[in-house]
């Protein structure tokens, strides 16, 4: 084989999200030589999707909040599966992370007295979310962004290169994680923009590629959500866990069908909206579950009276955490009660002044506007749910994000066990963040005490990996060739339909089943047309490779939690099982297969449990794992 | 009421190209994003696009659609007649790598070369205080999706790219005015002139406020008026200030 574009580094990550630059600036800024592969432009991560905003307890609305109501709701919204270590490290440090974000350049909406504004949102019991107006994420990814080039900066008055301790591989795909042995020595991929393979050699490789939702037909995700880092961890041995739990979005659009899926941000709700059924009906009062009546309203006028009262009134259904609004949302349109398109309503414009909206809303009336010619100040707005999030991911070390694999770290959405069951609305930027800034340190330990083992791999090992990313090209028989594009659509159909937001022991089998055969059909996939030059439909068949898996794990994890819990309902298993909070499933590829395995969750510390009250623990956890707690400390 | 959509698309890389008609089938309320994807995944499936989040907020599907820059996921076929021929090609100022696909590399260039926010000495993480009005101007900048539409249509660089090496273009003068009215940043306190660089470094003095940058904007926002304008006027303020000058004359 012909030479190869190869570079040594001391930490590779993955992904330019808010978790992988945040990794990248800590490794760097402790003195590491840092590459960043990112498969979009610099700048244009899935992260600039967020709207509603940052959680982190720093308690300037209301301040009564702190680190231990806001690990409280976590725990809550996630059904108490999370990994309660990550959810501490999560409630703890949040706010220094958005504090350090203003030392960046951020600048986030203000309270009245100069500091940073927080808004309420879905399961947070104070206001919590900073924000600016509704595109908090793109704040957060450019200010990331300008902080790499603030860097970059400080490199090239010291070097006279910018790129001399961290570099950005922009439009660049990681096709496989490279081992010396079972340890990590770095990746290889290639430029998008002419296919050339590239090999980065590093003892430490941090995952930070977001998610799995583009294996869904309506999804609020981009092209780039296709599990990228979940399939190369699985193939480079390590574990996945809580894979079977995705999290449906309340609010997608649902009309018109070519922007069906896209994201309604939360912050409607948050802010005052309210989720009517086709006849105007308030429904979600219908829809409080036992474990939640204590802090939500029965009633609109108890409701419409905590916003100026929190104090002495319990909170608007509206604000349950995502996955009960969905199944809500769900059922009133099985039922009959949805919208003309299949939808609800969501009507801010009975609820705010026309500048209030254009004030806290402007991207989502800019929205509404261009795309559905929806004016949200005068018109309600049809919602469904949306594919939106994956709980499940890597299993990592709490503290330092490292998998099982030495060298392999994983933060963000990539991650598993933060957010349990299902993830609140602003836990997602503040998890970026924590774990990002946590395992660019891990890596750069990692390194420290590699320093003089710098592991490599056989030149075999490369060519046999380029070959595989080349192979659709060889598939040149025009009567076996599967098209990437429809594939694709056929995957997305069958997670829609099957593996959906209500699951059923039947319908899962069932696309177990379909799923092995596109799976088969997918050893065909060809490139149609074209060569390795900028080639979206080659881009798409290498994507589709870990879309499969990755949908496989889904499928096979739901399968065997019989129990519904937060992003996973069966229909045919509706309770919580306490047994089961206990238990984690775990997903590794064996012989190219995927393989389920049951693991204990370890046991929460006592004076964490003892956050709450013996009453809310008992709804959840089995009376053994009480024990500790019912004697008085 | 589907129909078949008339598009024109610019096919080819650097060296040669072509724009080639295609009909394609369109459903309502689409955008022209959505006929560029039914185009690849039935007739091209090698089409060059680039695009992210499909909602106009990533800035990623940046084209010239009937000659205006725009970004294609924004763009509702309702403004074309279902028998008009819709032209799509890449944005003009920048090098095409590949049908739609341009090289966008001279605006990360640019960016590098904007100071970073200076943080002011003596004040921790968590103890920076700013007013909501305060904040607002350089906030209307941070809308900024980088979409580079307003790059493509300045016409100093966009048929004079013997231009881009002294100027930033709208964008990174922007970014420029947004620092430069950050209630806290304290690049001047460390011997910066944010204005002045706008002058000397990133070319402000051949924006001649023709306002094409803000027309194309997909964000709205005021780039001519409220950053380009009051950071000249910083300028000359400055430069034409009698005792500057003064003081000017006597240091030369």
């Amino acid at each position: 084989m012909a030479e190869i574009e190869s570079h040594d580094y001391d930490v590779i990550v993955i992904g330019a999200g808010g978790a992988g630059l945040r990794a990248a600036i800590e490794a760097r800024s402790r003195g590491l030589r840092t590459a960043v592969l990112c498969k979009s432009l610099f700048g244009k991560a899935h992260t600039v999707m967020a709207e509603g905003g940052i959680a982190a307890a720093m308690g300037n609305v209301n301040s009564g909040d702190d680190w231990q109501v806001h690990f409280r709701d976590t725990m809550r919204g996630g059904k108490f599966l999370n990994n309660w270590r990550m959810a501490e490290l999560h409630a703890t440090e949040a706010p220094q992370r958005v504090w350090e974000l203003e030392t960046y350049g951020a600048l986030f909406d203000r309270t009245a007295d100069g500091r940073i504004s927080q808004r309420n949102f879905g399961g947070h019991e104070y206001p919590r979310l900073a924000h600016v107006g509704d595109r908090t994420g793109l704040e957060l990814i450019r200010t990331l962004q300008q902080q790499v080039v603030s860097l970059q900066q400080s490199d090239h008055a010291e070097h006279g290169d910018y790129e001399a301790g961290l570099r950005v591989f922009a439009e660049f795909t990681v096709t496989d994680l490279l081992l010396d042995d079972d340890r990590i020595a770095g990746t290889l991929g290639y430029w998008r923009e002419n296919g050339r393979f590239v090999r980065l050699r590093a003892p430490a490789v941090v995952l930070a590629t977001g998610g799995i939702g583009k294996s869904f037909k309506v999804t609020s995700n981009s092209w780039e959500y296709t599990g990228d880092g979940h399939a190369l961890a699985l193939r480079a041995g390590a574990r996945l866990i809580n894979m079977e739990f995705v999290q449906f979005h309340p609010t997608g659009m649902v009309w018109p069908p070519s922007v069906k899926g896209i994201l309604v941000t939360e912050s409607v709700r948050g802010d005052g909206g309210v989720l009517r059924d086709a006849s105007g009906r308030r429904f979600m009062f219908d829809y409080i579950p036992e474990v939640f009546k204590e802090s939500y309203a029965d009633s609109p006028e108890e409701a419409d009276r905590w916003y100026s009262d929190p104090d002495n009134n319990r909170r608007p259904p509206e604000l349950l955490p995502r996955d009960e609004v969905a199944r809500a949302i769900n059922n009133e349109v099985k039922e009959g009660r949805g919208t003309p398109h299949g939808g609800v309503y969501l009507d801010v414009a009975s609820r705010l002044s026309t500048e209030e909206i254009m004030r806290r809303l402007p991207s989502m009336h800019h929205q509404f506007k261009e795309l559905a010619d929806v004016d949200i100040t005068s018109e309600r707005m049809e919602v469904g749910p949306t594919c939106h999030y994956v709980m499940g991911g890597v299993e990592v070390d709490p503290d330092t994000a490292a998998s099982s694999v030495p060298g392999l770290f994983a933060a963000g959405e990539v991650a598993g066990g933060m957010h349990g069951s299902n993830r609140l609305g602003g836990n997602s930027l503040s998890d970026l963040l924590v774990f990002g800034r946590r395992a660019g340190a891990g890596a750069a330990e990692h390194v420290a005490a590699a320093r003089h083992a710098h592991p490599d791999v056989s030149e075999e090992v490369v060519t046999e990996a380029v070959n595989s990313a080349l192979a659709p090209f060889e598939v040149t028989d025009a009567r076996g060739q599967e098209n990437p594009y429809s594939l694709q659509a056929e995957l997305q159909q069958v997670m829609n339909r099957l593996v959906g937001i209500i699951r059923d022991g039947a319908e899962m089998c069932a696309a177990l089943e379909q799923l092995a055969e596109i799976k088969q059909r997918a050893a065909r996939l060809a490139v149609p047309e074209g060569n390795r030059h900028f080639n979206p439909g080659w881009h798409l068949a290498l994507d589709l490779r870990n879309m499969l898996v990755v949908s496989e794990c889904v499928a096979a994890a739901a399968l065997r939690r019989t129990e519904s819990r937060g992003g996973h309902t069966r229909d045919d298993h509706p309770g919580m099982n306490p047994k089961w909070r206990g238990t984690l499933l775990g997903c590794e590829l064996r012989d190219g297969s995927i393989e389920i395995t049951e693991h204990e969750q370890p046991p929460m510390r006592e004076d964490l449990l003892r956050l709450f009250s013996l009453e809310e623990l008992g709804k959840y956890f089995t009376e053994e794992e009480l024990a500790v707690v019912r004697t008085p400390s | 009421m589907g129909y078949r959509a008339r598009l024109r698309v610019w096919r080819g890389d650097a060296d040669s190209g072509e724009l080639r008609d295609y009909e394609v089938d369109a459903e309502e309320g689409e955008v022209v994003l959505d006929l560029l994807h039914r185009l690849q995944a039935t007739q091209c499936p090698d089409l060059a696009v680039r695009w992210n989040c499909k909602a106009g907020k990533c800035g990623s599907c940046s084209a010239e659609v009937n000659g205006r820059p725009r970004l294609t996921c924004m763009t509702r076929l309702s403004l074309f007649d279902t028998d008009e021929t819709i032209t799509v090609t890449p944005m003009r100022a920048f090098p095409v790598i590949k049908d739609l696909v341009c090289d966008v590399s001279y605006n990360y260039v640019k960016a590098r070369e904007v100071p970073a926010f200076s943080p002011p000495e003596g004040l921790e993480p968590g103890e920076y205080r700013m007013q909501q009005r305060d904040v607002e101007r350089s906030q209307e900048f941070r809308k900024c999706i980088e979409c580079f539409l307003c790059q493509d249509t300045c016409h100093v660089i966009r048929d004079h790219s013997e231009n881009k090496e002294a100027f930033s273009g709208p964008r990174f003068l922007m970014r420029v005015a947004e620092l430069e009215m950050h209630p806290l940043d304290s690049h001047q306190e460390k011997g910066g002139d944010r204005p002045e660089e706008a002058r000397g470094d990133h070319g402000l003095g051949l924006c001649n406020i023709t306002k094409c940058c803000t027309e194309v904007c997909p964000e709205h926002i005021g780039i001519t008026d409220n950053a380009l304008i009051p950071l000249k006027e910083r300028l000359a303020d400055r430069r034409y200030d009698p005792l500057t000058m003064l003081f000017r004359r006597k240091r030369s």
